[in-house]
């Protein structure tokens, strides 16, 4: 047993890897809590899939480097985000829709350009992730921005979560809600660009929406939906890594395939909230 | 009944008013509200009667300034209410409400102490002991852990009328608190209104129940857009003028209940 956790730790990429899915799923665990809350988790997966153009756009314009495709995935999903806020504003549709056009048109010309730009080789890598071909230098990057966007969150929790639970209220209360909804898109843009390295833009979804979906599932706290996704996401996207060095397996769809497991478990076994309770006393009185 | 000291309305003589001057609002699809004007003070209870999409919410949404103002002014004791204030708290129709949402009955009733608290302070004393007075005033003392999905019609509207009472509001604005009540919730709201007005608050709320009017309210306000008439129960609350203000068959009114 405990060569199945030494082995792999030999190995510097190993080491690597599992530092990374650690805080990777410990920022994104956290985000989850707000997407959750937010019920905009089908949102966030098209500002997702709005990530992969943006990196063409910018491995056409700059060429490759960790910097350019960082900011081109950052202008691009709030490029898209605002278009589709800007669309439905402007027409009858509404904003879902518009976002579905817009991000599906910018995939498919993403696609088609990067397949042309001679990176062939990174399009899975964006796609589905690569942990484990990490640089030290990309390990800062998630390091840097797992701290800031832990910060951010953290400091203006109390005002998110009254604009979450009510935002007309909230608004009554003096809470400035458009500029936090604003503030809170953008920490969840850049926590996804954060996870590309683990699991690429098609997967980025499971990672910032499962962690806290599950923990949803098992209790009634707020604050344990925020620290238990955190901490389900971090081990959990850990111990992948390790599952897939062992199996062979991908770790990207690995991490995802873990907390889906992980979700099921708690969908049917969730004491309270799952298939197999005991089914309630008696129905909330009206 | 709440301990905390109803401060500004214990100045004798003090006329807390709330003045609406030609109030309009405009949304995409036309005016919704067009050249409202009225004045209260604390100590009454305040109907909004009139058809659906005469504007009951949108008066009170732009009171409370969740709506842009397209011309007219709203003044609250004498001076204009910028976007919002401490002392106006809004409380939204149930149904609008995510009831799901896993907060707890103290947890809704504390963002009334935001206002002071703000973004990071942690809740003083004084902010503990206006909660602990909110929750008791409301009934809600035994409730207090209990995660707001699991209550009761009648407990989620005095969940908000605690939080309310947190924030130490004097103007309570009300959607429709009466909807989808039964009749023993109806009759604990009905009192408690009428207690908070005693105390001297000035309670706003939009009212579908013809029948129930006379009974808790002293002002109603008819809207149809525009302010048919306002004034006490017994003179604005008339069959001529309720005709008017609902503009169809003598009872096509009296069925939206």
């Amino acid at each position: 047993m405990i060569d199945w956790l030494t082995e792999p730790l030999q190995h510097p990429f190993n080491q690597r890897a599992i530092l990374a899915a650690l805080l990777i799923g410990l920022t994104n665990g956290y985000a989850s809590a707000f997407v959750v809350l937010k019920k905009s988790a089908l949102k966030v997966g098209s500002l997702s899939h709005a990530l992969l153009p943006g990196i063409a756009v910018a491995v056409l314009v700059a060429g490759l480097h960790e910097w350019s495709a960082f900011l081109g995935a950052l202008f691009a999903a709030l490029l898209i985000g605002l278009g589709s806020l800007a669309v439905s504003r402007g027409s009858r549709l509404d904003q879902d829709s518009s976002l579905a056009i817009l991000y599906t048109a910018a995939f498919s010309g993403g696609i088609i350009l990067l397949r042309r730009l001679g990176v062939t080789q990174q399009i899975d890598e964006w796609l589905f992730g690569n942990i484990m071909g990490l640089r030290d230098g990309d390990l800062w990057t998630t390091f840097w921005i797992s701290c800031g966007a832990l910060g951010v969150l953290t400091a203006l929790h109390r005002p998110l979560l009254m604009t979450l639970f009510d935002t007309e209220v909230a608004a009554t209360l003096g809470v400035p809600i458009r500029a936090l909804n604003y503030l809170l898109l953008a920490v969840l843009i850049v926590v996804l660009i954060a996870s590309l390295q683990a699991v690429g833009c098609m997967l980025a979804l499971g990672l910032l929406v499962t962690p806290a979906a599950t923990i949803y599932l098992l209790t009634d706290s707020t604050s344990a939906l925020f620290w238990g996704g955190s901490l389900l996401g971090g081990i959990a996207s850990a111990a992948a890594v390790l599952i897939g060095w062992h199996l062979n397996l991908e770790q990207g769809p690995t991490i995802v395939l873990v907390l889906g497991a992980v979700f099921l478990l708690a969908f049917i076994f969730s004491p309270k909230y799952g298939l197999l309770r005991r089914p309630l006393a008696q129905p909330p009185p009206q | 009944m709440s301990s905390s000291p109803h401060d500004p309305c214990a100045h004798c003589g003090h006329h807390h008013e709330l003045a609406v001057e030609n109030l309009c609002v405009r949304y995409r699809e036309g005016r919704a509200l067009d050249g409202v004007s009225f004045a209260t003070s604390c100590g009454s209870c305040v109907a909004l009667i009139g058809p659906n999409g005469a504007g009951k919410s949108t008066l009170l949404k732009a009171i409370a300034g969740l709506l842009p103002i397209e011309s007219g002014k709203i003044f609250w004791r004498g001076t204009q209410v910028a976007k919002w204030s401490r002392e106006i708290a809004y409380l939204p129709q149930r149904e609008n409400v995510d009831w799901q949402f896993p907060i707890t009955v103290r947890g809704v009733v504390r963002m009334g102490r935001y206002p002071q608290a703000g973004w990071w302070r942690p809740f003083s004393p004084a902010d503990d002991a206006a909660i602990e007075n909110a929750l008791a005033a409301m009934g809600l003392l035994d409730l207090q852990h209990r995660q707001i999905s699991a209550l009761s019609g009648g407990q989620q509207q005095r969940v908000f009328l605690a939080r309310a009472l947190a924030q130490q509001a004097h103007v309570l604005l009300l959607d429709e608190p009466f909807s989808g009540l039964d009749r023993t919730a109806k009759a604990t709201l009905s009192q408690t209104l009428r207690d908070l007005t005693k105390e001297g608050r000035l309670v706003l709320a939009a009212h579908h129940d013809l029948d129930t009017v006379r009974d808790i309210y002293d002002e109603v306000l008819l809207l149809r857009r525009k302010c048919v008439a306002f004034g006490p129960v017994a003179e604005v609350f008339t069959e001529p003028l309720l005709q008017q203000t609902f503009a169809q068959p003598a009872n096509a009114g009296k069925e939206l209940a």
